[in-house]
């Protein structure tokens, strides 16, 4: 078994953080809806603000990524990664969003 | 106790379903009674299943999915049959049971055959071609593996137990929901797809960081063989695709299970998103399967025309074009949705201008033959076919990007034609080129010629007479997947595509033919240099098949075609002074397990047995904390073993005849073969 070192613990708390993090912002959409709090759009605003934030965390304590130290390769492969989650998902709403108009308004 | 599962799932309410139950139960049997005859069980378990070789799950996988070709195939034939004489008539095939053919037939070829022959190739050839000893993640390679066939083995559990899907290889609902499908056939496909789908994103990881940060020195981005670039770029594309295709599925499968609305008709669901989502994931996927076959073509045509590349460059940011718009077109296969004119004209723009790069590709490769010293050996016979035959399926592939055009062909014969157009020439027979080149490589035998050529003609002429009279059918008003029909005017053309079929036959027989001749005439077949072709880039450095640690001493690649340039400048097979411990993965049963888990877990879900899913998951998730806690997971080979290996290799190479030539007399046949321990 290896020992553990300050780098670790320092990991390990990083990680926890992390975890305790996602777990908030995914408890708060949930609770959101089950309890009904706010009406319908305020919700769905909410939801997309948890998950983006929710990603964001996730590079931040899971993949250790920060803007400082990070090398700048894979700064471009975060652009990267941006770009082509803006395509899918936003091709994605522009596509329902305009089949919605069509059919249901 | 066993869900839904009762004797009602055995098939018997078709002569044909029975007999496809008994091919595939006598098939099983057959192969473990001569796995036990022979006793290969230990040496199957210590030195295949459980091995973390990336060349031997390369194998495996390449096995899969000739395995899963032959079944794809035989379902290819009982459709062409069934249109064949179904005019005015039922056929031989009842509705249902037609509907469960073309269903696993594109499931099997998309999923089950063509994805491990590609992940086979990447394993195979990757680490070989950027110079290093395994990919960066070992283990899960194995995972990647076993979760594919654990996919494949669901498939092919369904024509025993149950049915399969009835809904199409894309599964649109409503009608794959629970209202419309109640059975168990819909619960296979998507099961089978999440558990591979899990495999195949692994793949991608395993890739991109291997080629990202394993390559050799001084092999620059810019200097990685275009093989490794289209892996790369499909990996990519990979990555970020499947999950959209796990995400609809799941979502699908949320519905079925669960009672959930995600895509009913009423409660707020929304079917067109499961099609907008499904080709988010799957208009990407012919271009994860087309790509790496272009990679193939590149390496071809530049090593039997003897000749660099023409424009290596333009081929790399064609590759780099096509991967990102490969993103940008997906609605084009749902115009007919009836979106507005802006947002199909957008798609339908992107369609026709991802044709640009490939373009570029195709008169890439010509100039690349131009004026060349042409060697006529199978792979590049495979090349010349896809060329002239693809060129084809993209023009009627611009035809159908225009969405007026779309419109009228929309589920025709057209688009059957069209998509074999692209995927046979496109996929297929650029992953066949890549098995004959790359086999001798892979096993250390050379393919019999004569009748890889035989092969290619059968499938060539094959392939036109199967798919060009559904060009005209889908002129004169055929729909697709047709059970029966009362058109006289359609027969003969269906006629021709079934002997088409047959032709196409002919060809699966020659390339089995060939695989027998050559496993068999092994001893005359043995390719002792390890560059059977006279090749330019690292892969044909090695031996044939390779030391378990690829190289001995990491190569220094000094130029694009790095091993010819090593060979030009008399390096390549330089003795070095001496050799360094390398230290390898140990073999690992625990991909195995995750993969035999994952089977049954999937199995259960399909039939739900809910108490043995939780045991599934459980026993998975112990297995994986159990290998995580491994940190003994590496054996050394000490530097005196790699000498006595490498010594044999250079008393063979200073033995061997030129290529495809005789044995030199007194040359040792036995492969090189390591034990790890």
């Amino acid at each position: 078994m290896a020992t553990t070192t300050p780098e670790d613990r320092h990991g390990l708390r990083s990680y926890l953080t992390g975890f305790a993090l996602a777990l908030i912002l995914t408890l708060i959409p949930f609770g959101l809806v089950a309890t009904g709090v706010l009406s319908k759009t305020p919700i769905l605003v909410v939801i997309a603000i948890a998950a983006i934030v929710q990603f964001l965390v996730h590079l931040r304590y899971f993949l250790h990524l920060d803007l400082t130290t990070t090398p700048r390769e894979r700064v471009f492969a975060i652009a990267f990664t941006i770009i082509l989650i803006f395509i899918m998902v936003g091709g994605s709403l522009w596509i329902m969003l305009d089949l919605y108009n069509r059919m249901m308004v | 106790m066993l869900g839904k599962l009762t004797v009602d799932a055995l098939p018997l309410y078709s002569w044909v379903a029975m007999g496809g139950a008994v091919v595939t139960v006598v098939g099983a049997l057959a192969v473990m009674a001569l796995i036990t005859w022979f006793k290969w069980w230990r040496i199957l378990w210590s030195e295949w299943l459980t091995s973390l070789d990336h060349k031997r799950i390369g194998i495996m996988y390449l096995v899969l999915a000739l395995v899963m070709l032959v079944r794809g195939f035989i379902d290819a034939l009982m459709m062409r049959a069934q249109q064949a004489v179904a005019l005015n008539s039922e056929g031989y095939l009842p509705p249902d049971h037609f509907d469960q053919i073309f269903s696993s037939h594109g499931t099997i070829m998309i999923f089950f055959m063509a994805m491990p022959f590609m992940s086979g190739l990447f394993n195979i050839v990757v680490p070989q071609q950027i110079g290093t000893r395994d990919v960066a993640f070992p283990f899960m390679n194995s995972v990647s593996f076993w979760l594919t066939t654990a996919g494949a083995g669901l498939v092919m559990v369904s024509l025993v137990i149950g049915k399969f899907s009835t809904a199409g290889w894309t599964g649109y609902p409503p009608y794959s929901g629970i209202e419309y499908s109640p059975g168990v056939g819909v619960d296979y496909w998507i099961w089978s797809i999440l558990i591979s789908g899990v495999g195949s994103t692994l793949t991608g990881i395993n890739f991109i960081a291997t080629i990202v940060m394993r390559r050799a020195p001084g092999m620059t981005l810019m200097r990685m063989p275009l093989f490794t670039w289209t892996t790369l770029t499909s990996s990519v594309i990979i990555i970020f695709t499947f999950p959209a295709l796990t995400v609809a599925c799941a979502l699908l499968g949320l519905d079925r299970t669960l009672g959930m609305h995600f895509f009913t008709n009423d409660a707020g669901g929304n079917m067109m998103n499961f099609i907008n989502l499904i080709w988010i994931w799957g208009h990407p996927e012919v271009y994860i399967l087309v790509l790496p076959a272009f990679g193939i073509y590149s390496e071809v045509v530049a090593t039997f025309s003897g000749k660099r590349l023409f424009g290596y460059t333009s081929l790399v940011v064609a590759t780099a074009a096509i991967g990102i718009l490969s993103m940008t077109v997906w609605l084009h296969h749902f115009f007919t949705m009836g979106s507005s004119a802006s947002v199909n004209t957008f798609f339908g723009i992107a369609t026709t201008i991802i044709a640009v790069p490939t373009g570029v590709k195709v008169f890439d490769w010509l100039f690349t033959l131009y004026r060349g010293r042409i060697r006529f050996t199978p792979p590049i016979m495979w090349t010349l076919g896809f060329i002239v035959t693809f060129v084809i399926g993209g023009m009627t592939g611009v035809m159908l990007a225009l969405p007026p055009a779309d419109y009228l062909m929309h589920n025709s014969a057209f688009l059957v034609a069209h998509f074999h157009n692209m995927i046979i020439p496109g996929v297929l027979f650029g992953y066949v080129a890549g098995f004959m080149y790359w086999f001798p490589k892979a096993t250390g035998i050379i393919l019999d010629e004569k009748w890889g050529i035989r092969s290619f003609w059968c499938w060539l002429i094959g392939f036109y007479l199967a798919f060009m009279p559904l060009y005209a059918l889908g002129f004169m008003g055929m729909p697709r997947r047709m059970e029966h029909y009362n058109v006289a005017e359609w027969q003969p053309y269906l006629i021709v595509a079934a002997l088409g079929a047959v032709v196409i036959l002919l060809g699966v027989a020659c390339l089995v033919i060939q695989l027998i001749v050559s496993v068999v005439e092994w001893q005359k077949r043995r390719d002792h240099t390890g560059d059977p072709w006279d090749g330019r880039t690292l892969e044909w450095l090695t031996s044939s098949p390779p030391a378990v640690y690829n190289f001995a001493v990491l190569p220094e690649v000094g130029d694009r075609d790095a091993f010819l340039d090593m060979k030009q400048r008399g390096i390549a097979y330089r003795k070095p002074d001496r050799y360094q411990d390398i230290h390898l993965p140990k073999n690992s049963g625990v991909g195995v397990v995750l993969g035999g888990f994952a089977f049954v877990l999937g199995f259960a879900m399909v039939w739900h047995i809910w108490w043995l899913v939780a045991v599934c998951a459980l026993a998975m998730w112990v297995a994986i904390i159990v290998r995580s806690s491994n940190d003994d997971d590496e054996y050394c080979l000490p530097a005196a073993e790699v000498e006595k290996i490498e010594n044999a290799r250079y008393e063979e190479l200073a033995h061997a005849s030129p290529p495809g030539g005789e044995d030199a007399p007194g040359v040792s046949t036995t492969p090189l073969q390591e034990n790890p321990t």
